[in-house]
Order: C-alpha cells, then structure tokens, then sequence
C-alpha cells in the first residue's frame, strides 16, 4: 500500500476509495515500470561505465602490442638514443634505426617552458578573479579565459606560426639572447621564430585556462572565516593571500599544475606547426625540435617499415605512461588536498 | 566618503592613532574615557539601509553588549568598527565613527592599521590550518614583532586561559583542538599582537555550555587590559558578562527594514527597568 492507514482514515470514505483505486491500478503499472526503469537505469549506467573502462584497455593493449616489435629491437635504451633515422637503403648509416631521445626531451622542455609560463600567469588570473575584482568584471572575464579553453589547438598553433613567430623572432629572441645569452639556452635567434620555444610558449596558451579556472574555484573555497581571520589580524591583502590563501591551496595548486602539464605533454597538432621539426638536442631554446605527439602526427601515415610503425607505438606508449602518471599524481594529491580541506572544515 | 575628524587637536590625515598604545599603559584617573564615539551612524549595502541613525559611546575597559534579534544589524555595527566590511560590495557609511577622536572613515586611514589595533573574533572559531605556535605567531611575524616571539606566544596563551591546555603540543596542528580551545586560540590569536580593543562577534554560539563559560570568565579577565565589544543573540550571556549593554532592533518604517539603537544602558538598568517598551517587550521574552 502506498498509504500510511493513519493517513487513509483521516480522509472521507469517498477519497479513501478514490485513493484505494488508484493504488491498486494505476499506482501498480506505475510501480512494475519503475522497477522496470530502474533496472534498466542501473544497467545502462553501469554499461557506459564499463565501456569507458574496455576503452582505456582497448587502447593500452594496441599501443603495448603495436610497439612490442620496437621494444624487443631498442629496449629500454629508445628513451634516450637520439638517432631517428627512417631510411631504409643499405648505405646510409644507421639506417631503419630508431630512438626517442630527441622526442622525450621536447616533450619535457616545452611542457616545462608551458608550465613556467602559465602557471604564474594562470594564478594571477586565479587571484584576481576570485578575490581582487568587482563581481561584474569577474562575471565577464572568468567566462572569456574558459573560452580560452574551447580555441582547437590547430588554430592557436596557426597563430603561432603567423603572429608568434615573427613577434619572438624580431623582439623576445633577441632580447633574451643579449640579456641572457651566456646562459647558452637563450642562444642566437633562429631563423624563422619556429622552434621549442614557440611551441612552448602556444602550449601555455592551453595550459593557462586549466589552471586559471581551476586555482580560482580553489581561492574561492578557502572558507571566507579564513581570510577575514587573516585580515582581521591587520594583514594586507597580499600577505592574506600569501599566507592563508596560497598556502592551503598549495596541493591543489600543484593537481592543477600536473592537470595542464597533462595537457601540454599530450598535445600533437599545435607543435607540429610551431616547433619546425628539428632532429637533434640542442642546448639553445630558439633550435628546431620535436616531441612524442608532435612526431606521431608528422609520421604515422607516411611511415615506410613496420619497424618505424612500431617505434612510433612506441613513442605513444611513452607518452601514455607519463600522461597516466600525472593524472594518478593529481588525483592522489587532490585527495590529500579534500582530506585536509575536511579538516577545515 | 570624507569625513572631518572629531576633535579639532586631531589630524586630519594620518595613517596612524599614536595614543591608542600608550593611553592603555597609563590608566586614566576618569573611568569614563570613550574608545569608540558613534555619532549618527548610518550603514548601507548598496542602496539598502541595513542600520540607521545609531548614536552611542563606547568606553573604555569595559564590556559592552550588543543585543537583539536577527537581522537588526548587530554584527554589521560591529564590523564597521574595525572596517572589515570594507570588503562587502557596496557597503557604505554615513555619519561619523570615532575612535580617540579619530574617524575611522577619514580619507587616508588605512584599514590594515585600524584591524591590527582592534582586533576580532568570529561567531565560527577560524584557526589557520597550522600548529597551534604558527597560528599565534602568525600576525606577530607578519607585522614584523619576530623578538622574543616564543615569549609572546606564551604570553597570548596565557591570557586567554589556554597555556596549561596546549604547552605540551604547541607544533601539533590546531584544527585538533575542541571548538572551545579553537576559539580561546583565536583570542590567544587576536591579543598577540596587543590590540587595544577585541571585538567578538557571537564569539560563544558555536560552543557548547562548558566552553560558553570558559569564554565568558576569561573575557572577565581580558577587560583589564582590553577594551570589549560583544555581540550575542544570548540575552543571559549579555547580563552576565557586560556592564553597558545595547538593545539593537528591526524598525520598520517609510516602507523600509533598517536596524536601529532602540536603548543602551547600563546592563542592569536596560534589563530591569527599561525605558523602551520595545526592550522590555524583548527582555522579558514576549519578543524576539
């Protein structure tokens, strides 16, 4: 029954029949299709769920498969051998050889170059958003830096090769070179404003609406008592900030670093157009380069032996492995970050 | 909104209130001297009046209450004895809110200078996620007073009752104190940099009925040197802990809700023989 019987007498005879009826009828399909509903419910829940789950199995039993022929030939050593050498007749030296050092350290130096940029700069916005501007203007530019985040990567990489290019070529290369140029990593200005400086740089375009929404959700949680404890005590704004604001929210800080170093490890197009697909490790920021996403792009159709098919699986293997360990990273690092936020609270 | 300074020896722009130290040291032969001296007062949140007209003298070294029911402003009067609604989008003020014969609301006093010289409590306890040390040490290091800070620490501790509870796990984190201790840290807190004035702020309703009298005996011993400020829902905790207590309530007139100063009296005349029959109606309970 679907009412109580104190309910029922309580009621006329006439609306406790009505109400009989209806939960002996109508309230009876109504429930068969509920339970019908609700298993179905759980069902297909839970069947999207597994599918996202066969999906990452799926993916990492190719990759693994596919570069099996890669490992068993270069091993280990492919993280740091330099030589890429795809050509196939017998008269060239290391011919049909194969290694992702060059690769590793692109990958490496501009997501580093990315993260430096982005990441105080993404603060910055995270600050102001959330604690230094009137609501108004936060309501306009909180949105404006997300969609930063919707921009497709191919077309900030054609800015970077039609306005970021030149711009660093003529003005920022230069500049660091005469200021910073016997530190040999801000070397003589390349030739076209192409190279890992560029691609790092369109890379922290990426990275920055990731930390920038993320760190100013994180500000604005830090619980109000908190920061007027603090300025209730004759602190300044800023040492409000340094002190309370920053310094608990510094483990999720570092989850939303590793988040956008996620996503400038993983990104292929952007770079391809930016990075000017250089073949050797060179000391010098403004050299060409390349990266693991960046060469699997370049390579993978026109590649010309399965053994090149299968260091470029290789190459994505690596990258899937450093893309699993920052996001696990994260995640244990924004539950110690909950946990301590439980113990505010 | 400029406002001129009270009395005419005052400056009419500094940063800073040189006496407000010095005058606690050397007690003043008359009891009566005013800390804080409201003439007027009105508050807005944008083009809402939240309190209207408020009129009163806060003395010094005594504690004074401010009573009434919810929403008639009294945690609003309070904070804008320390500016710390500054921060409140469209907060405003009109009317003149001395302190030593200085408007705090003058061009050119600096809000950080006025919080750090009348401190605050919160209704919630708010101890920093640090040690119980860091959390007092905390506003002593950033306003530079790094000298013999473990002697200040110990010191704050001491005067608000906490020392013998806490000195044996001073670097343990402060979040594992009970409510009460939390909030008897952030008084430790708020005194370490030895402000003139505290204000609470329903410092005791969070807190159960132990940690309630804990907090009231100790604001017994911390009038000797500060001057205190208490808002509370509590009618009781007002008779039981201020002299001078303030009967603040919604008026509803010209089609608006503003607060207002209905009676302030000495507590035991404003609980006993009120003049106000809107505070009697309040006092005896028919109200509120």
């Amino acid at each position: 029954m679907l009412l109580c019987p104190a309910m029922a007498h309580a009621e006329t005879t006439a609306t406790e029949a009505d109400l009989r009826q209806i939960g002996r009828s109508g309230g009876g399909l109504r429930r068969m299709a509920d339970r019908f509903g609700d298993r179905a419910l759980l069902g297909l829940t839970a069947l999207a769920s597994l599918a996202a789950v066969a999906l990452i199995a799926l993916v990492i039993d190719r990759v693994v498969a596919g570069s099996m022929p890669s490992i068993s030939k270069f091993g280990l050593g492919f993280l740091w051998h330099t030589t890429w050498n795809p050509s196939l007749s017998s008269g060239v030296r290391d011919s049909n050889v194969f290694g992702a050092g060059v690769l590793v350290y692109g990958t490496l130096v501009t997501s580093a170059i990315a993260l430096l940029i982005a990441v105080p700069l993404g603060i910055a916005i995270g600050v102001y958003l959330s604690m230094l501007s009137s609501g108004r203007l936060a309501a306009v530019i909180g949105p404006l830096v997300e969609l930063l985040a919707s921009v497709p990567s191919v077309i900030i990489g054609l800015w970077g090769i039609v306005v970021l290019a030149p711009f660093l070529h003529s003005t920022i290369e230069p500049a660091l070179h005469s200021a910073l140029g016997w530190t040999a990593i801000f070397g003589e200005p390349g030739t076209t404003g192409l190279g890992i400086f560029n691609a790092g740089v369109v890379l922290s375009i990426m990275v920055l609406p990731i930390i920038a929404a993320i760190t100013r959700d994180l500000f604005l949680n830090v619980p109000r008592e908190l920061k007027e404890g603090a300025l209730a005590l004759g602190a300044t704004r800023w040492e409000m900030i340094r002190t309370v604001v920053l310094h608990s929210t510094r483990s999720g800080i570092i989850a939303a670093t590793i988040l956008g170093l996620a996503r400038a490890l993983g990104e292929a197009i952007a770079v391809t157009q930016t990075i000017g697909a250089g073949t050797a490790i060179k000391a010098s920021l403004f050299a060409n380069g390349d990266t693991l996403g960046s060469r699997i792009a370049e390579q993978f159709i026109g590649a010309v032996s399965k053994l090149q098919v299968s260091s470029l699986f290789y190459c994505a293997l690596i990258l899937l492995v450093m893309e699993l360990m920052a996001n696990i990273g994260a995640q244990l690092i924004a539950g110690r970050y909950a946990r301590l936020q439980g113990a505010v609270r | 909104m400029a406002l001129s300074p009270v009395g005419a020896e005052a400056p009419s722009r500094t940063t800073s209130v040189p006496f407000a130290i010095d005058a606690r040291q050397s007690m003043s032969p008359e009891p009566a001297e005013a800390v804080f001296d409201l003439r007027d007062v009105s508050i807005y949140y944008g083009d809402a009046l939240a309190v209207r007209g408020v009129t009163m003298t806060i003395p010094k070294n005594v504690i004074t209450a401010i009573i009434g029911p919810s929403g008639c402003g009294k945690s609003t009067i309070v904070r804008t004895l320390n500016r710390m609604n500054d921060s409140v989008p469209g907060f405003r003020v009109s009317g003149l809110v001395g302190y030593h014969g200085q408007s705090l609301y003058a061009g050119g006093v600096d809000p950080v200078e006025v919080r750090r010289r009348i401190g605050m409590v919160f209704q919630r306890p708010n101890p920093f996620p640090k040690s119980i040390y860091d959390n007092i040490a905390w506003a002593p290091r950033i306003l530079g007073l790094k000298h013999d800070l473990d002697e200040r620490v110990e010191k704050a501790l001491r005067d608000a009752a906490l020392w013998d509870e806490v000195k044996d796990r001073l670097r343990s984190s402060a979040l594992r104190l009970s409510g009460g201790q939390q909030q008897r840290l952030c008084i430790a807190r708020a005194i370490a940099i030895e402000p003139e004035v505290l204000l609470l702020d329903e410092p005791a309703s969070a807190l159960d009925p132990v940690a309630t009298m804990s907090i009231e005996d100790l604001m017994q011993d911390l009038k000797r040197t500060y001057t205190i400020v208490i808002v509370t829902h509590n009618m009781q905790q007002a008779a039981r802990v201020a002299e001078r207590t303030a009967f603040f309530s919604l008026d509803v007139s010209e089609g608006h809700r503003a607060g207002i100063l209905v009676e302030y009296a000495d507590t035991a005349t404003l609980f006993t023989r009120p003049a106000d029959p809107r505070t009697r109606d309040y006092v005896t309970g028919r109200f509120g």
